[in-house]
């Protein structure tokens, strides 16, 4: 019996789009992906979305996305089915049939990676993820920070090399390892959790993000088509609060210890002139302050989009002269309790700052 | 005396300019005609004064020309080509010509392939070349009767080897094809690379046709001057140098506008506004030079990463078409037709001309035919057009330093002596501006890699990188006494060991002449 | 067949060490595991590879990583029983003999104490007759004997399984994780069956490291010039007699390269005389000239007590003497050389065999 609905070509482009959006600034350009996955329809492949609740306590489940650089995929792209090996690899390993597969995390490239697994494997994807955002290592996911064992885990290469991490001494352990290993196998593999029972991530995942970043995708484009402010769809749509309207006046970066650290400045426009906003940017946006002042910060979502497209503005595109808009959503309440702070809070991220969680609800807050 | 000819051929105008060392000393704009060379030898006329006046003196031509764009953009004149991909297994969930539209892709005959091959991030092979499999490709290849053929590697910018090893190899089945090997013509990107190579293999009998057009046309003149064309990026190959890589030639219009507006101005930062019928082109200048898009650019519906100047085009010139209910002007225009339809020559549209006329801004047709709109009227579309610019110049600022704006181009007369509070400059010859960037363009070269700044100190990585850049542009016919580095970039790689920095650098001379 | 004692511990190790050409790391470590293993396990059989029935699986055990990381930060002697344990499972079939892939050094001992520990017999071989760096260097992969699925195992929980598509990529993962494990891994890996294992491996290595080992110590017990006494037990070379000048190291990726300038003395006096090494000793130069290289045993003793000398513990006034021991036969086919010889190293020049280079020379 064939279970959930199916994704169309069209659902691609907007799923992309959407899953940018909640990248908040980073989780990799989701282009390759869509393609790939366009190619697999054209071929005849069939991606299947299982709605959130009709996920069975029963239902095995295994998390795939690509780990590596962001900046090889546009040169080195996949053969194809490194996500599906990675995920056969882990079912052999653990001996029980894999029922459905997941995102682990939404925001950007890796809410494609599982689409195309599943086209392979013949398996739906359930509609939920373990970030409802982009979040740049693996342990900052909700299934790791619930408890639910990464390991066994496993990395596949193009070329058919397998690595299966079938035990590590802690979640940043298997962060370390298997990074490591992608590196060697050139900074792209696929990747994927230990199977997941449909109980355990009834607990622990965030659920209808696909469904989410669909809607985005698509409100964007419609607005676009029809001539109406792409931002206030999103913000409509998702609850999400307008922290701010201006023009990027400076953007600086560096790299410490294999992330992108920047700070890009904002000079305010229409309601907000003469007032300034200082996002503080690794892969992701993680902390935002109007003039001086902390007005959001990780976990909570902090998005810039294009003023006039709507457009989702990635970390390593900002610069001078763009004029955004920011919005702030609040995070999933899975990402807010004081367990995923140690992971996903400010300091997690080097901040030296308590987390001042955005009111005001929002999407996650109603789902 | 050395003069120089520079020539633009554009959608609507071609036009020429002559220029004795920095000065302009003649220019003719004509009509681009169908065959496009007849246009030419009318504009060298106009300029030189037929055969046996000035021609003599001329010590080289610099052409610009869109016949490649239009060739790509029109899906004519491409000769049907094989793409030869090294990097299996990797890769394969794309292949080449993926995201291609399907016209587009018929028009150069869809004949691709994947072989083992190419190169990790670090250089390290992802799967050694065979030889016996480059060979089978090879014969297909001339079985299927093709004669131009693309290839492309994974990260063939680190090691150009890994592309040019295969050439060697089907050339031992395939002597006679023109072969095309991406990382000579792009950066790293491996789907806008191998695009741009597709296009440029399938351009290439257009390009020898084109240029031997070209050659004709100058010695029907008696002019013996080398042959330059315009590239992308603003800066010259010679006529043998297009034959091979025609595609180079893509949309160096902008760029001649622009660096013909730094010239006229004798300004290396400031933004550059060129004002049409139809669109005005803004872009920003950096040390003389336009400043390069960093995303992907589509030419005829094909992503590349060529070296294009960063242009932000909006639908608004001399004609667009002004409506009232609900208000706004462009980006709908009257075009070419401007001096039969505009109201103040006499027609029923009313444009942004027609406003500016009736404000009192410029003088041009009859303002008697536009005293009749409403004052208010006239106000809220000068208002609109000054906004819409001003906004379009901050989006390309470069930094909040304020920079002066020059505007070229024929429909200038809409630009007020200030946009978005940065003094306007309207310099002298604003007409030809782009013919004039033709003439005085010069030849680059250009180094692009990755270092793993771990092994190699940031300062050698950026010393090896000029070096590297300055021997490119001498070796494309730079004068070496007067090569200078015009742009280095280096941008820390995320995720990757070794403290990875990607450094890009140009360098520029003068055009070593005879 | 025979038993392995703990009496027989010591003799193995020094024999061990000199098999190791300078590397190999100091088997004192291993040595020590394995004397606790046969305390509480007992004796460990010692079978021929002849022994070893056609379908009977055979997994090979070692430490990976740097030997100084090793004799710094202890093993906590259960990564490699789980290393072990963990290949086993994976392959879902019973292991009937545990083996070593490197005699020379600590990896000669360390499969005795997993198989004391597993009650399993040791085959008498090993997979390179000697020590060299990189896991790929085994006589087994010329015989395109698999190194995967192998497991890697550190002391704080970490595991994991590889399948590779060659034994380069094998090394090339393992070797970073090893890296990331802190610099120091156990691993079991080349699961074969006896009928891979027969024409592969390096045959009775464990019996001559013993042989070595006790022919050194009786000459010492007996007054006896010791590398005389080492050179009557096995076939070698006596290269050189000399006094250290000089030692250079550099540390080049994972790995450390360096170079030792000796002073002749006795017959070697007024010659020049340059040992260059990467872990191991790889090429002994008389006068600029090749004397002895990889894959040939070049090996540094103690001059007055044959106790071979590690490449991390060669210093400026120590006494040497420098034997050269000719390599398993199947190191110096074409194939072989390709995987192992001087060019694989980095060095310009062919091998030449060190029986050849010095044919009478020495004590011996």
């Amino acid at each position: 019996m064939l279970r959930g609905w199916e994704l169309s070509a069209g659902d691609l482009e907007a799923l992309a789009l959407g899953a940018a959006i909640l990248g908040t600034g980073g989780g990799g350009n989701p282009y390759i992906g869509r393609l790939r996955a366009t190619q697999l329809l054209k071929a005849g492949f069939r991606i299947r979305v299982l709605p959130f609740d009709q996920l069975e306590d029963a239902d095995l489940v295994v998390a795939v996305g690509g780990i590596g650089a962001p900046v090889v995929g546009i040169e080195k792209f996949e053969k194809g089915d490194e996500c599906y090996q990675a995920m056969r690899a882990v079912e052999r390993f653990s001996g029980k049939p894999v029922t459905a597969l997941i995102s682990s995390e939404i925001g950007g490239s890796n809410a494609i990676e599982p689409l195309i697994a599943a086209a392979y494997a013949g398996l739906p994807v359930v509609d939920a993820d373990g970030m409802g955002r982009a979040f740049p290592e693996v342990q900052m996911c909700t299934y790791l920070i619930y408890g639910l064992p990464g390991a066994p885990a496993a990395l596949a290469d193009e070329k058919g090399n397998i690595a299966i991490l079938s035990s590590v001494a802690d979640e940043y352990w298997l962060e370390k390892l298997a990074r490591t290993a992608a590196v060697d196998m050139g900074a792209t593999a696929g990747f994927a959790l230990a199977p997941m029972r449909g109980s355990d991530l009834k607990r622990t995942a965030v659920p209808h993000t696909l469904s989410l970043a669909l809607k985005l995708g698509r409100l964007v484009l419609q607005a676009r088509s029809r001539h109406l402010d792409p931002v206030s769809q999103v913000a409509g749509e998702t609850g999400a609060q307008l922290l701010f309207e201006g023009k990027i006046q400076d953007v600086s970066r560096r790299v410490v210890k294999g992330f992108a650290r920047g700070r890009v400045e904002i000079d305010g426009l229409r309601d907000f002139q003469r007032s300034r906003l200082t996002v503080d940017i690794q892969n992701e946006n993680l902390v935002a302050r109007r003039d001086g002042e902390v007005i959001a910060s990780v976990p909570d979502l902090i998005m810039i989009l294009d003023l006039e497209t709507g457009e989702p503005i990635t970390t390593e595109l900002l610069r001078f002269g763009f004029r955004v808009a920011v919005l702030g959503l609040a995070a999933p309440e899975q990402l807010r309790t004081a367990r995923a702070l140690e992971v996903v809070g400010p300091r997690a991220f080097g901040y030296d700052l308590p987390y001042r969680p955005l009111g005001g609800g929002g999407w996650y807050a109603e789902h | 005396m050395r003069l120089r000819v520079g020539i633009d051929v554009g959608g609507t105008n071609t036009d020429a300019v002559l220029m004795s060392d920095r000065e302009l000393v003649a220019s003719f704009k004509t009509p681009t005609t169908e065959d496009v060379t007849s246009g030419v030898v009318t504009a060298l006329g106009g300029v030189l004064g037929g055969a046996g006046g000035l021609g003599s003196g001329v010590a080289a031509v610099m052409i610009g020309t869109t016949h490649f764009t239009n060739a790509v953009v029109q899906r004519r004149d491409l000769a049907p080509t094989a793409i030869l991909r090294l990097g299996l297994p990797a890769t394969q969930s794309l292949p080449p010509m993926v995201d291609w539209p399907d016209d587009l892709r018929e028009a150069s005959g869809n004949h691709s392939y994947l072989a083992k091959g190419g190169l990790e991030f670090d250089g390290r092979p992802i799967s050694p070349i065979d030889p016996a499999e480059l060979r089978a490709i090879a014969r297909d290849i001339a079985a299927r009767g093709l004669e131009n053929v693309a290839v492309s590697a994974v990260f063939s910018p680190i090691k150009p080897e890994a592309e040019l090893d295969a050439i060697e190899i089907l050339r031992e089945v395939l002597p006679e094809a023109r072969y095309t090997a991406s990382c000579q013509i792009g950066r790293t990107g491996l789907l806008e690379r191998e695009n741009a190579a597709i296009l440029n293999a399938s351009l290439r009998v257009l390009g020898g046709r084109i240029v031997g057009a070209f050659r004709q046309a100058l010695a029907d003149f008696g002019l013996q001057a080398p042959l330059y064309f315009t590239q992308n990026d603003g800066t010259l190959m010679s006529a043998e140098y297009v034959e091979r890589f025609p595609v180079l030639t893509i949309a160096s219009g902008p760029t001649n506008s622009m660096r013909g507006a730094a010239f006229l101005s004798g300004l290396k930062e400031a933004i550059v506004v060129d004002i049409g019928g139809t669109t005005s082109d803004i872009g920003a200048l950096h040390y003389g030079f336009p400043r390069e898009a960093s995303v992907a650019v589509e030419v005829g519906g094909v992503r590349t990463n060529f070296r294009m100047p960063d242009i932000l085009s909006i639908g608004l010139g001399g004609g667009s078409v002004v409506s009232e209910q609900p208000f706004g002007i462009g980006p709908r225009s009257v075009g070419f037709r401007l001096s039969q339809e505009a109201l103040v020559f006499g027609g029923r549209t009313l444009t942004a001309t027609d406003l500016v006329v009736a404000g009192g801004l410029a003088a041009v047709g009859e303002r008697e035919r536009v005293r009749h709109l409403p004052a208010d009227l006239v106000e809220k579309g000068l208002g609109w057009i000054q906004e819409h610019l001003s906004a379009s110049v901050e989006k390309v600022l470069l930094s909040p330093e304020p920079i002066p704006v020059i505007v070229v181009g024929g429909g200038s007369i809409l630009a007020k002596d200030a946009i978005a509070g940065l003094p306007v400059i309207r310099p002298a010859h604003y007409q030809v501006a782009n013919a004039v960037g033709a003439a005085i363009a010069q030849v680059s070269g250009e180094t692009d890699r990755v270092y793993a700044l771990s092994d190699l100190p940031r300062e050698r990585a950026l010393e090896e990188a000029r070096f590297l850049a300055t021997q490119a542009a001498v070796d494309a016919g730079a004068d070496p006494a007067t090569v200078e580095i015009v742009d280095v970039e280096d941008v820390p790689l995320a995720y990757l060991p070794g403290n990875a920095t990607r450094i890009r650098v140009k360098a520029v001379g003068e055009v070593q002449l005879a | 067949m025979r038993n392995i004692e703990l009496a027989d511990l010591e003799d193995i190790a020094l024999g061990a060490a000199v098999l190791g050409a300078g590397g190999g790391g100091d088997p004192y470590v291993g040595k020590l595991m394995a004397q606790a293993a046969l305390r509480a396990g007992g004796p460990v059989a010692l079978i021929g590879a002849d022994e070893v029935g056609d379908e009977d699986l055979v997994v090979p055990v070692a430490m990976m990583g740097a030997p100084t990381v090793m004799v710094e930060k202890l093993p906590s002697g259960f990564e490699v029983m789980q290393a072990f344990g963990a290949l086993q499972a994976y392959l879902g079939r019973s292991v009937r003999a545990v083996m070593s892939m490197e005699i020379g050094g600590l990896n000669s001992t360390i499969p005795i104490a997993v198989a004391a520990h597993e009650g399993l017999p040791l085959v008498d071989a090993d997979g390179m007759g000697r020590a060299f760096p990189e896991l790929q260097m085994v006589t087994p992969t010329l015989h395109g004997v698999k190194a995967t699925p192998m497991a890697i195992c550190d002391e704080k929980g970490n595991a994991a399984l590889l399948e590779t598509i060659d034994n380069h990529w094998t090394e090339r993962l393992a070797r970073s994780m090893t890296v990331d494990m802190g610099g120091a891994a156990m691993i079991a890996l080349y699961p074969m069956l006896g009928k891979q294992l027969r024409p592969s491996v390096v045959r009775g290595s464990i019996s001559l490291a013993q042989q070595v080992g006790r022919a050194i110590r009786s000459a010492r017990v007996e007054r006896r010039d010791p590398v005389a006494g080492l050179l009557g037990a096995c076939p070698g070379a006596l290269l050189f007699e000399g006094k250290i000048q000089d030692v250079s190291r550099q540390t080049d990726g994972a790995f450390v390269r360096g170079r030792v300038r000796l002073e002749g003395i006795h017959a070697s006096r007024g010659r020049d005389f340059q040992i260059e090494f990467q872990n191991e000793n790889l090429v002994a130069l008389c006068g600029g000239e090749p004397v002895a290289c990889v894959p040939d045993l070049i090996s540094t003793l103690d001059l007055e007590t044959a106790e071979p000398i590690t490449t991390e513990r060669l210093r400026y006034g120590l006494r040497v003497a420098v034997v050269g021991l000719p390599a398993d036969p199947q190191w110096t086919s074409p194939a072989g050389l390709e995987l192992v010889g001087p060019e694989r190293f980095g060095y310009r020049f062919p091998y030449r065999p060190v029986r050849e280079l010095l044919p009478a020379s020495g004590r011996a």
